[in-house]
């Protein structure tokens, strides 16, 4: 099993979405990325989005965790190495790649904060989304269940997830502050992967989205 | 006195494998006095041959040609039948109609390294300066050298650009060293349980290999053939050793175990009680019927002096700066001789040249012989690496 299933399994309400078999929050991804640019897609499962991105004629890279989902992506014919977001990153020059994507692994990695440093030294742009711990549902299983939340998206229990570093959108642009991360742009999507209104409070996003996905660049340095 | 038994002579005769040197049972390119080969010990090869083989058919744009690197002791012989075994190529699952390497859709080429025995110059050619077999007097060659010479072959053959360039272990060694020197002649790399440099274990064994060969008298200084004696039994002791190191401890439990060779009981001798020994004395004995010992030591030392990035400054990520070919580069998790980590450091380096790379590690029990073995996931990877940089290449799906 890959760390991107594990992590976020394909959403039920994907599956009815007649246009593409393409997760909602992927489409949103591939839709922040210019046409004809460089991606690395760090901890990128099957290649689904990977894949995407090259049926836009977007020169893809990936690196995978798990030697399965590198050697499928692989038999895909994608670009995808087998490697760790936490201690791989390390070996790509700067200003390397157009955009690097984290797409529902930050929670995973040991050291958030540096991969997130990493991503934007390696590409001008970085695009992370991550499942939202301040969602409405994951406050009541811990408020009234008084237990660690599972959802659907998130069915692993407390000891053998690999999700170690869990945030809220709250969390999330503290820390992109911290590090002086500019955010180009944030969504928040619902249970069914459908972006919330954007004219929404930051609480409202934080309560009743899902999962987050930011635009980021490098404050002052953005092009 | 207790019973023992070593690698028999062999049964084809010392002429009929010094024929296949000079006038090799497959195609031939003649270099003359104006090609010299330029050897990184300093002297120029002149005159040599290559022997070579292709399969399929060139295209019209002359963009579909894949040359296949052979191992330290491979052949031309990828897909036919071997002249002086008569075994199959030693490459068919991989290289064949609606295989990986698929000669309804590519051109493939596959030449006998320099120094090799099956009809490119090597130690066991005559040597037209004295009318004689070269023996030691043949100079030492590298990997560059027999990539150099390939890539004459290929300006022979009016072949520009590879479209790929494939090979494992010796062979994926000329596979990166040809990217190295020739970026713009390879559209696409696929370097299979190899590395960028020998390491210190693979050296030793290699010496070993070596040392075997010149400890058997009939060695006689690399002067066998005029003598008419052949190091059989330091050639077999060679091959003996060095096949250990082409498995797994796994895969010989798997295989052998401790099971003994027709018989219930020990014998009380040295004779090959045990299936692993009768095992091996055959890989030795097959061996010796078919290679020249001089050769065994010339391209086992090309492999020894292997290393890229001694050529880059000790930096392995400059050999491959700015490159535009694409990598697949595979590994196969029981493999000690070539192992994970030094195809990593490979990708590594190639990530750091920001080169479009991709690396599988393949999980199999069969150590570093698995790329020449029945994968069907090594297949796969290599089957949609192939197709998706022959896309990248505009070449089109449904054969030439």
């Amino acid at each position: 099993m890959t760390l991107q299933q594990q992590a976020l399994p394909l959403s039920p309400a994907a599956k009815h979405d007649g246009s593409a078999t393409h997760r909602g929050d992927y489409l949103l991804v591939a839709g922040m990325v210019a046409p004809g640019s460089k991606v690395l897609d760090v901890g990128c499962g099957d290649g689904d989005l990977l894949q995407l991105l090259e049926s836009r004629g977007i020169d893809g890279r990936g690196i995978e965790l798990s030697r399965e989902g590198v050697n499928r992506c692989v038999a895909k014919g994608l670009a995808v190495v087998q490697g760790d977001a936490d201690t791989d990153l390390g070996n790509y020059p700067d200003d390397a790649f157009d955009y690097v994507i984290l797409s529902q692994t930050l929670q995973a990695t040991r050291q958030p904060k540096a991969v997130l440093e990493n991503l934007l030294r390696i590409g001008s742009r970085a695009i992370v989304s991550f499942p939202n711990f301040g969602f409405w549902r994951m406050r009541l299983q811990l408020l009234v269940g008084g237990h660690m939340p599972r959802t659907e998206n998130l069915p692993a229990t407390w000891y053998d997830t690999p999700n170690i570093h869990f945030c809220t959108i709250k969390d999330f642009v503290q820390l992109c502050d911290e590090i002086s991360v500019k955010m180009e742009r944030a969504v928040a999507l619902d249970l069914y992967g459908r972006p919330l209104r954007l004219s929404a409070p930051w609480w409202f996003w934080n309560m009743f989205g899902e999962q987050g996905v930011f635009l980021l660049s490098r404050a002052g340095k953005a092009k | 006195m207790v019973k023992v038994q070593s690698i028999p002579s062999p049964a084809i005769h010392a002429d009929e494998r010094s024929q296949e040197a000079d006038h090799p049972s497959s195609r031939v390119a003649q270099f003359g006095a104006d090609q010299p080969l330029r050897l990184d010990c300093g002297i120029d090869l002149v005159p040599f041959q290559i022997a070579y083989q292709t399969y399929g058919e060139l295209n019209a744009e002359r963009s579909n040609a894949i040359l296949v690197c052979h191992a330290l002791t491979g052949d031309q012989h990828v897909f036919n039948m071997h002249p002086v075994t008569g075994k199959p190529g030693w490459w068919e699952t991989m290289v064949g109609p609606g295989r990986p390497l698929d000669t309804d859709r590519y051109f493939i080429i596959s030449s006998n390294v320099i120094g090799g025995c099956m009809g490119s110059t090597g130690p066991a050619s005559t040597n037209p300066a004295t009318g004689k077999p070269w023996g030691l007097d043949f100079p030492i060659v590298t990997i560059p050298d027999m990539v150099r010479a390939q890539a004459m072959l290929l300006d022979r053959l009016g072949i520009e650009t590879l479209f790929s360039v494939v090979g494992g272990s010796m062979g994926g060694m000329q596979a990166l060293q040809w990217t190295a020197a020739f970026p713009e002649r390879v559209f696409s790399t696929l370097a299979i349980a190899c590395s960028t440099r020998h390491s210190a274990q693979n050296i030793a064994f290699h010496e070993l290999g070596r040392q075997a060969v010149m400890a058997d008298p009939e060695w006689k200084n690399g002067r066998y053939f005029e003598n008419g004696t052949h190091p059989h039994r330091g050639l077999g002791v060679a091959r003996m050793a060095a096949h250990i190191t082409y498995l797994s401890d796994a895969a010989l439990h798997r295989k052998f175990g401790r099971r003994m060779q027709d018989r219930e009981l020990p014998t009380f001798s040295f004779d090959a009680d045990f299936q692993v020994e009768s095992y091996l004395r055959y890989q030795g004995s097959s061996f010796v019927e078919r290679f020249d010992a001089n050769s065994y030591l010339y391209l086992t030392r090309a492999m020894d002096y292997f290393d890229i990035a001694a050529d880059h400054e000790g930096v392995l990520a400059r050999a491959f700066r700015g490159i535009k070919t694409r990598f697949c580069v595979v590994s196969f998790t029981s493999d000690w001789l070539f192992p994970t980590s030094e195809s990593r450091a490979l990708v590594h380096a190639l990530n750091a040249s920001s080169a479009r790379v991709s690396f599988a590690e393949i999980e199999t029990d069969r150590g570093h012989d698995a790329f020449l073995l029945d994968v069907p996931e090594f297949f796969d990877i290599s089957r949609a690496f192939l197709q998706s940089a022959a896309k990248a290449r505009g070449l089109s799906g449904d054969g030439a």
